[in-house]
C-alpha cells in the first residue's frame, strides 16, 4: 500500500524493525567476528588459528565434534525407530507412548545430566553401587564421566528432534505411494527399504543436522559430566575461560575465536539443512494427514511395548524421581526412608534461602519481560516481513533467522562485547544483560509464532475495514491485533518456560544477585550442595511442566 | 451526472504493464458491470477506485473529488472515500459477531449508539439475516458470509459499491439467488454499483450497462447487455459472449463462398472489399434441417447431453457446433447420428474480416 497516510507509518515501523535486529541481535554477533579477526588495528587471521592450535582449545574443538557427532548418530536411530514404532505398527498405547516420547523436550538436559550423576556416577552413582554392593562386581558397570556417557544423556534429550519430524513425515505421508509399490508386487521390507526411507530421508537428516547444531553448543550436559575427567566442548570452554579470567583480554579473544568456529559451523548446518528441505522429493510428503498403513508386529508386539515403557521408565521417569527423592533427603547420601525425606528442602529454598529466592524471582521477572517484550516485537517485525511491501524487508527477513544459527554462548559473549560500557552503555552485572541476551535468543521463536499467525490474516480483511472507513492504526488495533492474538500468546509461552529453565545465556552473564534458577542449581550442585540444587530443579521442573500443560491445553483449544 | 471518472489512468508492476490509458465513466445510480477474462487487470481497476492501490499516471473522480492523481501527488486513503467495497473471499471479521461486522463502519464513524443498532438491524433485514445477529462468521455458510459482507458494505449509505467477483465462491445455485438479490438491493437503496466479474452471464442478468475488457487491459466496449450481446463491435466481445462459431467464407467475385467448396453462404453479404473473411454466430442461431433450402453438411458427431443434443457439423471442410433440445429433435425427426447429411440456414449472423481475428481464436 502505497497511499500517502500510510507511508510515514510503514516507514516507522520498517526503521523500528530494523533498528532492534540491529542493536540485539546482529550488532553482538558482529563484535564477535570482528574481535576474533581484528587485533591491534589490524586483521589477524593467522592469529586466530593460534589460538585454535593451543592444546586446550583445539581439544575442545576435537571433543565437541566428538560428542555432537556421537550424540547425532545416537539420537536419529533412536528417534526414526521409536518414530517408525508409534506411527507404523500395531503396537498397543502408542498413542501415550508419542506424547511421553515428546516429554524430554521439556526437561532441561543439565537437570537429567544431575540426575544420571546421581544414578551412575562411577563411585557413588546408587545404580553402580547397587551392583557393586549387592551383587559383588568389582568397579562401576559404566562409567558416566566418558564420551560415551555424556553423549547417551544428550541422546535422551535430543532425540525428540528426529522423533518429531520423522512422525511427522511418516504421518503425511500420502499412504498410495506405497499401495502402488505394492499392488507392483513388491514386498513390505522392498517398500520400506526403497520407498518409505527414501521418502522420510530428508526428515531424518534435517532432524539430525537439528540435534548436531543443539548438541556442539550445548553447555549443561557436558559442564555437570564431564569435570571429573576433564571432559569439556566449546561452550564449557568459554565459559570457563571468561568466569576464571574474571573477562581478560586474552579469555575474550579465546572466546571470540571459538565462538566463531560455533557460528561457522552452524551456519553450515543451517545451510545443509535448508538444501535437503529444499531438495524436490521433499515435495511428495503433502500437508494433509492420511492413515498410514500398519505394520503387524505379531509376535513382537509386546516385547517391544514391554522395551518402550522400559525406555520410558529408566530415561524419563527413573531421573526425575531421582531429582525428587535427593531433593526431600535431609542430607545427601542417607537412603530413601520416610523418616530421611520431608519438605523442609522445598520450604528452605522458598522462603529462606536468599539464593534460590532470589534465583526463582530472577527467572520469573527475567522471562515475563522478555517474553512480553520479545512478543511485541515478534508481532511489528513479522508484521513487516509477512505484510508489508517496502524496500529493504529483506534484512530483515535474514536478520530474523540468524538468531536461530547462533548459539547460546555466542549470544551471551557477544552480549557482554557490546554491552560492557565500550559503546557508552555497561549493563555487565546486572540483570539488564542477561534481559538483553534473551531477547536476542529468543527473537527467533517469537517471529516464527507471529509470521504463521500473520500469514493467516488474509489481506483483504484490512483492506476491507479501510473501505470501512477505518484508518490503518484503527484496522492494526481491530482488526489485526486481535486476529494475532493466538500467536502473540504462543510467542510468549514459547519464551516464558524456555527462560525459566535456560543456563548456557545466564551462566556467562550472572553476577552473585544475578543468578537465574538454572545458574542457582548449576552453582550449587558444583558446590556439592547436591540436595538443595535438587530441591530447587525439583521445584523448576514442577514449574515448567505445569507451565507446559497450560500452554498444551491452550494451543489445543485453539486448533479445534 | 457521472459519479466516477477515470481519465487516461495507468498502472503497471515491474515489468508488467497491466492498464494503460483507460478512460471510463459511471453515471450515478447505474449498475455497471466491468467484464473481462481473468487476469485482464479489472480487479487492479477496481482496487485503484477503491484506494488500495495508487496509479501510476492518469486522474480519478469520485463525485466531484479528486482522490487520485500522481503527477499532483493526490491519493486519499480508501477510509476517506466513502465507499462500500465487497470482496470475492467474503472478508468477514472472523473475531467479530455478526453484529459487529456489519456496525463496524458506523462505529468507526462515531455515530450514536441507538442509531448503529438501529440501522445495523435494519440492514440485516434487508439481507435477509434476521435472528443470525449474534453468530460468528465461523457459524454461518458462504452464501451468509456474502450478505453480510454485504450489508457491511452497505450500511453507511455509500454513494458506490464496489462488488469483487462476489459471487465466485457459492455454489451455482447461490449464485443465481444472490444475483438477483444484488439487483433488488440495488434497486430499493438506489446505490450505484461498480460489478467485476469474468462471468458473463452475471453482468448480462443485473447490469444496466457493460463494460468489456480484453486480456490486455484495454476496453473492447461499451454498452447495455443488449447491445454487447447483438451487437458485439469485434470478435473478442463476440467470441467472450458466449460459444461462438466462426466459419471461413472466402469471396470469388461476387459471391460468397464457404469453407473449400462452392455453395454460398445463405445470408447478406458483409460490406467491404476484403477477400477473407469470417461468418460468426451463436449454436444457438443455427437452423438445422434433414433438407431443403441452406448449406449442405454432414454430421461428425452427435452427442446427447439430456436435456439437449450437441452436433458438430462440417461443411466443406470448415466445422460448426450448433445444439437443439432434445425432444424438440425427437418430434421433428432431427435425432441425427454421425455420417448424416443435414441442410442448414441462419438467425442471426455477424461478418468479420478474418484479419481481425488473429488473437482472438487462439484462446
Amino acid at each position: 500500500m502505497n497511499t500517502k497516510s500510510s507511508f510515514g507509518v510503514a516507514q516507522i515501523i520498517l526503521f523500528l524493525s530494523i533498528a532492534i535486529l540491529v542493536v540485539v541481535v546482529a550488532f553482538p554477533v558482529l563484535l564477535i567476528l570482528f574481535n576474533a579477526f581484528w587485533v591491534e588495528d589490524h586483521f589477524n587471521f593467522s592469529g586466530a588459528i593460534e589460538i585454535l592450535k593451543e592444546p586446550e582449545t583445539f581439544k575442545a574443538l576435537i571433543n565437541s565434534l566428538i560428542i555432537a557427532g556421537m550424540s547425532t548418530i545416537g539420537s536419529t536411530i533412536v528417534g526414526t525407530f521409536f518414530a517408525w514404532l508409534v506411527t507404523r505398527t500395531d503396537m498397543p498405547h502408542k498413542r501415550f507412548m508419542k506424547s511421553m516420547f515428546l516429554v524430554p523436550f521439556m526437561l532441561p538436559s543439565f537437570i537429567g545430566a544431575m540426575a544420571w550423576k546421581m544414578l551412575l556416577s562411577p563411585n557413588a552413582g546408587f545404580i553402580n553401587r547397587f551392583f557393586m554392593d549387592n551383587l559383588g562386581f568389582d568397579g562401576p558397570i559404566f562409567n558416566l564421566y566418558s564420551y560415551y556417557g555424556i553423549s547417551a544423556v544428550e541422546v535422551m534429550y535430543l532425540f525428540p528432534f528426529v522423533f518429531i519430524q520423522v512422525c511427522g513425515a511418516l504421518e503425511r505421508m500420502d499412504p498410495t505411494l506405497e499401495e502402488s509399490a505394492r499392488i507392483s508386487g513388491a514386498g513390505l521390507f522392498t517398500i520400506t527399504r526403497k520407498i518409505t526411507i527414501p521418502l522420510v530421508l530428508p526428515s531424518i537428516l534435517s532432524g539430525a543436522l537439528l540435534i548436531m547444531l543443539y548438541s556442539m553448543a550445548h553447555f549443561g550436559t557436558v559442564a555437570v559430566l564431564g569435570i571429573e575427567n576433564g571432559i569439556y566442548n566449546i561452550p564449557v570452554l568459554i565459559y570457563e575461560r571468561i568466569h576464571q579470567s574474571g573477562g581478560s583480554f586474552e579469555s575474550i579473544r579465546t572466546g571470540t575465536v571459538l565462538a566463531t568456529v560455533l557460528v561457522i559451523s552452524a551456519a553450515c548446518i543451517i545451510w545443509a539443512q535448508r538444501k535437503i528441505l529444499g531438495s524436490g522429493h521433499y515435495q511428495i510428503i503433502g500437508g494433509k494427514s492420511f492413515r498410514p498403513m500398519e505394520l503387524k508386529l505379531r509376535g513382537l508386539k509386546y516385547p517391544l511395548m514391554f522395551f518402550c515403557f522400559a525406555y520410558i521408565a529408566f530415561t524419563i521417569v527413573l531421573p526425575t524421581v531421582v531429582i525428587f527423592l535427593v531433593g526431600g533427603l535431609s542430607t545427601y547420601g542417607l537412603s530413601f526412608t520416610p523418616e530421611n525425606l520431608s519438605l523442609d528442602n522445598f520450604k528452605f529454598i522458598l522462603f529462606e534461602y536468599d539464593v534460590t529466592r532470589d534465583a526463582i524471582f530472577n527467572s520469573v521477572t527475567l522471562g515475563l519481560t522478555a517474553a512480553i517484550i520479545t512478543m511485541f516485537a515478534g508481532v511489528m517485525i513479522s508484521y513487516v516481513i509477512v505484510k508489508m511491501d517496502v524496500k529493504g524487508k529483506g534484512i530483515l527477513e535474514f536478520l530474523g533467522m540468524l538468531p536461530f544459527s547462533v548459539p547460546g554462548s555466542v549470544i551471551a559473549l557477544g552480549v557482554i562485547l557490546a554491552w560492557s560500557g565500550q559503546f557508552g552503555i555497561n549493563l555487565y552485572n546486572t540483570v539488564w544483560i542477561i534481559l538483553v541476551a534473551y531477547i536476542a535468543r529468543y527473537m527467533a521463536f517469537s517471529l516464527k509464532a507471529n509470521s504463521a499467525a500473520l500469514e493467516q490474516v488474509h489481506d483483504s480483511l484490512v483492506e476491507a475495514s479501510r473501505a470501512c472507513g477505518a484508518t490503518m492504526w484503527q484496522s492494526l488495533k481491530d482488526i489485526v491485533l486481535p486476529l494475532v492474538k493466538p500467536g502473540m500468546f504462543a510467542a510468549f509461552f514459547l519464551i516464558f518456560l524456555p527462560s525459566l529453565r535456560e543456563l548456557t545465556v545466564s551462566i556467562m552473564l550472572y553476577a552473585p544477585t544475578t543468578r537465574t534458577i538454572g545458574v542457582a542449581i548449576y552453582t550449587l550442585n558444583e558446590d556439592g550442595e547436591t540436595v538443595i540444587s535438587c530441591a530447587l530443579a525439583a521445584i523448576a521442573l514442577i514449574i515448567i511442566i505445569v507451565g507446559q500443560t497450560v500452554i498444551n491445553h491452550f494451543t489445543k483449544k485453539e486448533s479445534e | 451526472m457521472d459519479i466516477i471518472r477515470v481519465e487516461n489512468v495507468s498502472k503497471g508492476y515491474p515489468g508488467h504493464p497491466v492498464l494503460q490509458n483507460l478512460s471510463l465513466t459511471l453515471k450515478k445510480g447505474e449498475c455497471f458491470t466491468l467484464l473481462g477474462p481473468s487476469g485482464c487487470g479489472k480487479t487492479v481497476l477496481l482496487r485503484l477506485l477503491a484506494g488500495f492501490e495508487s496509479a501510476d499516471a492518469g486522474k480519478i473522480y469520485i463525485g466531484d473529488t479528486l482522490v487520485n492523481d500522481p503527477e499532483a501527488r493526490i491519493a486519499v486513503p480508501p477510509e476517506n472515500r466513502g465507499l462500500g467495497v465487497v470482496f470475492q473471499d467474503y472478508a468477514v471479521w472472523p473475531h467479530m459477531t455478526v453484529f459487529e461486522n456489519v456496525a463496524y463502519p458506523l462505529k468507526i464513524a462515531d455515530r450514536p449508539k441507538d442509531e448503529i443498532k438501529e440501522r445495523v438491524m435494519r440492514m440485516i433485514d434487508i439481507v435477509g439475516m434476521n435472528g443470525l445477529d449474534k453468530r460468528l462468521p465461523s457459524e454461518l455458510s458462504g452464501g451468509q458470509q456474502q450478505r453480510v459482507a454485504l450489508a457491511r458494505a452497505l450500511v453507511a449509505d455509500p454513494a458506490l459499491l464496489l462488488l469483487d467477483e462476489p459471487l465466485s465462491n457459492l455454489d451455482a445455485n447461490l449464485r443465481e439467488e444472490m444475483r438477483f438479490e444484488i439487483k433488488e438491493l440495488q434497486k430499493k437503496l438506489g446505490v450505484t454499483v461498480l460489478y467485476v466479474t469474468h462471468d458473463q452471464e452475471i453482468g448480462l442478468a443485473i447490469s444496466d450497462r457493460v463494460a468489456i475488457m480484453n486480456a490486455e487491459g484495454a476496453i473492447q466496449q461499451i454498452g447495455t447487455p443488449w447491445e454487447i450481446f447483438e451487437q458485439p463491435v469485434n470478435p473478442f466481445v463476440f467470441n467472450f459472449m458466449g460459444i461462438a462459431n466462426f466459419i471461413d467464407v472466402r469471396r470469388e467475385e461476387n459471391s460468397f463462398l464457404v469453407g473449400k467448396g462452392s455453395q454460398a453462404i445463405p445470408w447478406e453479404s458483409p460490406a467491404g472489399d476484403a477477400t477473407e473473411w469470417v461468418a460468426a454466430f451463436r449454436p444457438s442461431d443455427v437452423r438445422i434441417a434433414r433438407s431443403g433450402d441452406g448449406l449442405h453438411g454432414v454430421i461428425r458427431r452427435a452427442n446427447f447431453l439430456g436435456a439437449m443434443m450437441d452436433y458438430l457439423i462440417e461443411i466443406d471442410g470448415a466445422h460448426l457446433r450448433t445444439s437443439i433440445e432434445t425432444h424438440h429433435a425427437i418430434a421433428q425427426d432431427l435425432m441425427f447420428k454421425a455420417g448424416d447429411e443435414c441442410s442448414l440456414s441462419f438467425l442471426s449472423l455477424h461478418w468479420f474480416e478474418k484479419e481481425s481475428l488473429k488473437g482472438v481464436l487462439e484462446e
